[in-house]
C-alpha cells in the first residue's frame, strides 16, 4: 500500500516538475522572440478576409443587417474583377454578442484563415475586446459603427462617426434651435456614460444646462420612473443614447406621459430605420436622429446602394447608417490595398491618407493619421412613414477628431 | 485478493495520469497550433471549474447554480492585479482614465498591486465568500432548489453590479488589454504556451487533490450527505459542515480557474460569471458525468470545444444544434459521457474474461470506473 501511494506521489511531483520547467522555457518582457503578425495567405486566386458580427444573441437584430451589407459589397467588388485580380472569399464567424467569444473568434480568423482584414463589431465592449488581439497579431480591422471617441488604435479603421462627427453636430443643431435645457437619458454601458460626459462639457461651455442624467440597465424595460423625471423637468429637449430594446418601453411611455416631440423632442444617437421599425413609427413620429446616413439620403451612389439591397434582400429591408458604414469600409479596404499595390497590413496603412470614395452618404475621406474617415453630419426627423428625412447637415464632411483636440471646452475630458 | 485488486487500482490510477499529463504535456502541444492551443487552455480552465462542481454536485448533491461568482472573484482578483503591473507604479490602468473621472486609484483596489495580496486573494476570497453564504445556507437546511436558486441569484447580482461600476470595474467591457503576466509578455506566443503548460499542470493537480478528497472519509461522509442527510446527522456528524467543506472547495477551484482564464484568454468581463456561464458550467458537468472524477472534465471541453467547433461550421445555426447535442446526451446517456467508458470497459472486461486474459491492459480512464464500483 505505502509503495504504490509512494509511487503516486513521485509520479504527481514529477508532473509538476515538468510544469514548471515547461513555464520556465517563457521569455521575459523585452526579450520579446516572435517576429510579430500573421501574414494574410494570398497565394491562391482569392483573398480571404473575416466577416465578425454576431448572428446570435441581443445583438444579432442589428449585426446581421450589417453582415449582409458587408456580402453585398463583396459581391460588387467580386462582380468587378476583385481586388489586385483576386477574387474576396468571405469568412464569417458568429461573435454571439459575447465579448470574449469576439477575441476568440477575431483570433480564429487571423491566425487560422488567414484573412487580409476582418470587418465587423458593433458594441464598444466587443470592439475593446478584440483590439488586443489585432494589435497583437499586427492585423486591420474595419469597425463600422459610430462610437464614443477617445480611441485610436494603430490596427483599426474607424467607419462609423466619431463624438464630432455625431454627438457634437447634435447638439450645435439643439442649440440652433434654441433649446438650452436638456436630460439625458441612455443605458447604463460605456458609450451613453462617456457621450454623457462629452454633453455635459459641450453644455457648461455653451451656455445649455443639463437638467438631469439618468441610466437604465441594458435591456431594461421599465421607464416609469425616468419619464416622470424627465417631464418634471420642463426641459426644452431630451438627449437619448438608450440602445436596443429599452427604446421601445421608453418612446411608449413617454407618449403616453403626454410628451411629444413638438412640446419635448428626444434625439436619438442608436435608432436607425432597422430600430425604428421594431419600436413602431407611432411613438416615433417627428422625433429627432443623429448619423450621417438616411436611406432617404439625396445622390446617385446611394440610389445604387439602396436599389442593390433591395434586390438581394427584399424590398422591405430598409438600410442605415451602420450599414452604409460597412458597405463603405470594403470600399475603402479595397482602394488602400489598391493604391498600396499590396495586402500587407502594413502597406495597406500607409497607402490610407487621403483615400476618398464616394460613398451612399457622399464623399468620404480617410484621415491616415486618426484612421477614422471624414462624414457629413446629418439630423434627421422620424416621418409616419418609417423613414428618417434629413432637416439639417454639416454642409461639408466633418474632420474627424476622436480626443475632440480642436474643441477647447473638451479639454481635461480624455 | 482484495490487496491485489485495490493496489492495481493504484496503478491504473498511476497510469492514468501519467497518460494524461502525456497528453497533455506532450500530444497537445506538438499536435495543436498556437490558435487551438490557447483554446484548449480556456477549455481545460473551464475543465477546472467543473471538476469543483463534480465535487459539491456530483458528490455532495449541491447544485450549485452560482460558480461564476467565484470564477469572476478569482478572475478580476487576477486582472486587477495585471492591470495594475501594465500601468505601473501609482499610475490609473487605462480604463479608469477614460471612463472613471477619478482622480487616484479607488482605495479596494489598492492591495491588488501586490502580487503577496492578489495571489492568495484569488483562491481565498472566492472561498471565503463561499464560507460566508454556505455557513448560512446550510445552516439554515436551505437545499434543493432552493439553495440553486440562491446561488443563481448571486451571480446575478454580482454581473449587475460589477456593470454598474464603470468607472471602477470596467463596467460591460470588463477587464482587457493586458500587456504583461508576471514579467511575460503575453503578445509572445511562447509565453501563451508556458500560461497553457501552467493550467494544464494546476488541472491535474485539483484532480488528484480532489481523488483523495473522494477517496477519503471524509468522501464517504459527503456522498451518504447526499443520500440521506438525516441519517447522517442522527449517525452524530453535522451535515452542514460536511457540505460546507465541498462547497468552499469548489469555489477555491472556480476562483483558480477564473484567475488563469484571464492571461490564457484576455479579458474577464460580467457575462462571463452571469447566470447563463454559471448554467453553462453545470451543463458541462451533466454532459460528462457529475458523479465522476475524470466525467466533469471530459464534459466540459467536449462542450466547449463543440461549442467552438460548431460556431466556426455553422456560424448562423450552432445554437440550435449544440441545444440538440444537450438533448441527446441528457436522454440517451443520463449519466453522462463518462458512462460510455463504463460501458466499453464492461463490454471489454466480458470478453477478455471470456478469453481468460492474465494482463490487464492500461485503462483509459480508470478513475471513472472506479467510482461506478464504489
Amino acid at each position: 500500500m505505502t509503495r504504490f501511494r509512494g509511487r503516486r506521489l513521485a509520479a504527481c511531483a514529477a508532473i509538476l516538475v515538468a510544469a514548471v520547467a515547461l513555464a520556465a522555457c517563457g521569455s521575459k518582457t523585452g526579450q520579446n522572440t516572435s517576429s510579430g503578425g500573421a501574414v494574410a495567405d494570398t497565394s491562391g486566386d482569392t483573398v480571404k478576409v473575416g466577416l465578425l458580427n454576431s448572428l446570435s444573441g441581443t445583438m444579432a437584430i442589428s449585426e446581421v443587417t450589417v453582415r449582409d451589407s458587408l456580402l453585398l459589397a463583396i459581391e460588387e467588388i467580386n462582380a468587378a474583377g476583385g481586388v489586385l485580380g483576386k477574387k474576396i472569399a468571405p469568412v464569417s464567424e458568429d461573435g454571439a454578442s459575447d465579448w470574449p467569444t469576439f477575441a476568440e473568434k477575431a483570433e480564429k480568423l487571423i491566425q487560422q484563415d488567414k484573412v487580409a482584414a476582418v470587418f465587423g463589431c458593433w458594441t464598444s465592449a466587443s470592439r475593446k475586446a478584440v483590439k488586443p488581439v489585432f494589435e497583437k497579431n499586427k492585423s486591420l480591422l474595419f469597425y463600422p459603427v459610430q462610437y464614443e471617441g477617445l480611441e485610436q488604435s494603430p490596427y483599426i479603421f474607424y467607419t462609423g462617426a466619431t463624438t464630432n462627427q455625431q454627438i457634437v453636430p447634435a447638439l450645435d443643431y439643439l442649440k440652433s434651435q434654441g433649446k438650452t435645457t436638456i436630460y439625458l437619458v441612455g443605458s447604463d454601458y460605456v458609450f451613453p456614460r462617456t457621450a454623457n460626459k462629452i454633453i455635459k462639457a459641450y453644455a457648461a461651455a455653451n451656455g445649455m444646462k443639463v437638467l438631469g442624467e439618468d441610466y437604465a440597465p441594458l435591456g431594461s424595460t421599465e421607464f416609469g420612473t425616468i419619464v416622470n423625471k424627465v417631464k418634471a423637468s420642463k426641459a426644452a429637449a431630451v438627449f437619448n443614447t438608450l440602445n436596443g430594446d429599452s427604446n421601445v418601453a421608453f418612446f411608449k411611455e413617454y407618449k403616453s406621459a403626454g410628451l411629444t416631440a413638438a412640446s419635448m423632442p428626444v434625439v436619438s444617437v442608436s435608432i436607425a430605420e432597422e430600430e425604428v421599425k421594431s419600436i413602431g413609427t407611432q411613438y416615433l413620429d417627428g422625433q429627432l436622429t443623429a448619423w450621417n446616413y438616411y436611406q432617404t439620403t439625396a445622390g446617385a451612389a446611394n440610389d445604387k446602394f439602396v436599389k442593390a439591397y433591395k434586390a438581394k434582400y427584399g424590398a422591405d429591408k430598409p438600410t442605415s447608417d451602420p450599414m452604409e458604414a460597412a458597405y463603405v469600409a470594403v470600399y475603402l479596404w479595397k482602394a488602400m490595398v489598391e493604391k498600396a499595390g499590396s495586402f500587407d497590413v502594413e502597406k495597406v496603412k500607409a497607402a490610407a491618407d487621403g483615400i476618398t470614395f464616394d460613398a451612399p452618404e457622399g464623399k468620404v475621406t480617410v484621415d491616415g493619421a486618426t484612421q477614422h474617415i471624414s462624414k457629413t453630419a446629418r439630423i434627421g426627423k422620424v416621418g409616419s412613414d418609417g423613414l428618417i428625412t434629413e432637416v439639417w447637415n454639416s454642409g461639408s464632411p466633418v474632420k474627424p477628431d476622436p480626443y475632440l483636440k480642436g474643441y477647447p471646452w473638451a479639454t481635461g475630458l480624455s | 485478493m482484495i490487496r491485489s485488486t485495490f493496489s492495481s487500482a493504484s496503478l491504473r490510477v498511476s497510469a492514468g495520469f501519467a497518460a494524461g499529463a502525456v497528453l497533455l504535456f506532450a500530444v497537445a502541444p506538438a499536435a495543436l497550433s498556437d490558435f487551438r492551443l490557447g483554446l484548449l487552455a480556456k477549455y481545460l480552465c473551464i475543465a477546472m471549474v467543473a471538476v469543483g462542481i463534480g465535487l459539491a454536485w456530483g458528490r455532495g448533491g449541491l447544485l450549485t447554480l452560482g460558480q461564476g461568482v467565484f470564477f469572476g472573484l478569482g478572475g478580476y482578483a487576477m486582472a486587477m492585479h495585471l492591470k495594475l503591473t501594465d500601468a505601473g507604479p501609482g499610475q490609473l490602468p487605462d480604463f479608469m482614465q477614460l471612463y472613471g473621472q477619478l482622480d487616484e486609484l479607488p482605495a479596494w483596489w489598492r492591495p491588488f498591486a501586490s502580487p503577496y495580496f492578489a495571489l492568495p486573494a484569488i483562491v481565498l476570497l472566492p472561498m471565503i465568500v463561499a464560507f460566508g453564504l454556505g455557513s448560512l445556507v446550510f445552516r439554515r437546511r436551505v437545499r434543493g432548489a432552493y439553495f440553486a436558486i440562491l446561488s443563481q441569484a448571486l451571480a446575478a447580482a454580482m454581473a449587475i453590479f460589477l456593470i454598474g461600476q464603470q468607472g471602477t470595474t470596467g463596467g460591460t467591457n470588463g477587464l482587457t488589454d493586458f500587456e504583461g503576466f508576471f514579467g511575460y509578455d503575453l503578445d509572445d506566443p511562447i509565453n501563451q504556451r508556458m500560461v497553457y503548460f501552467i493550467i494544464a499542470g494546476t488541472l491535474l493537480a485539483l484532480l488528484l487533490l480532489t481523488r483523495q478528497l473522494i477517496r477519503s472519509r471524509y468522501g464517504e461522509l459527503l456522498v451518504a450527505v447526499r443520500d440521506s442527510e438525516e441519517r447522517v446527522r442522527f449517525l452524530g456528524y453535522n451535515p452542514a459542515n460536511v457540505k460546507l467543506v465541498a462547497y468552499v472547495v469548489a469555489a477555491g477551484m472556480a476562483g483558480l480557474a477564473g484567475a488563469l482564464f484571464v492571461p490564457a484568454v484576455g479579458i474577464i468581463n460580467p457575462a462571463l460569471i452571469g447566470i447563463v456561464p454559471s448554467i453553462e458550467f453545470v451543463i458541462g458537468v451533466a454532459v460528462g458525468g457529475r458523479a465522476t472524477l475524470l466525467g466533469p472534465v471530459l464534459g466540459a471541453v467536449a462542450v466547449a470545444w463543440a461549442k467552438t467547433a460548431l460556431s466556426e461550421q455553422f456560424p448562423a445555426a450552432w445554437t440550435y444544434l449544440q441545444g440538440l447535442l444537450f438533448i441527446v446526451v441528457v436522454a440517451f446517456l443520463p449519466g453522462g459521457l463518462a458512462s460510455l467508458i463504463t460501458l466499453a470497459r464492461r463490454r471489454f472486461r466480458r470478453t477478455s474474461e471470456e478469453s481468460t486474459a492474465v494482463g490487464k491492459p492500461p485503462s483509459p480512464a480508470p478513475a471513472a470506473a472506479e467510482e461506478v464500483a464504489a
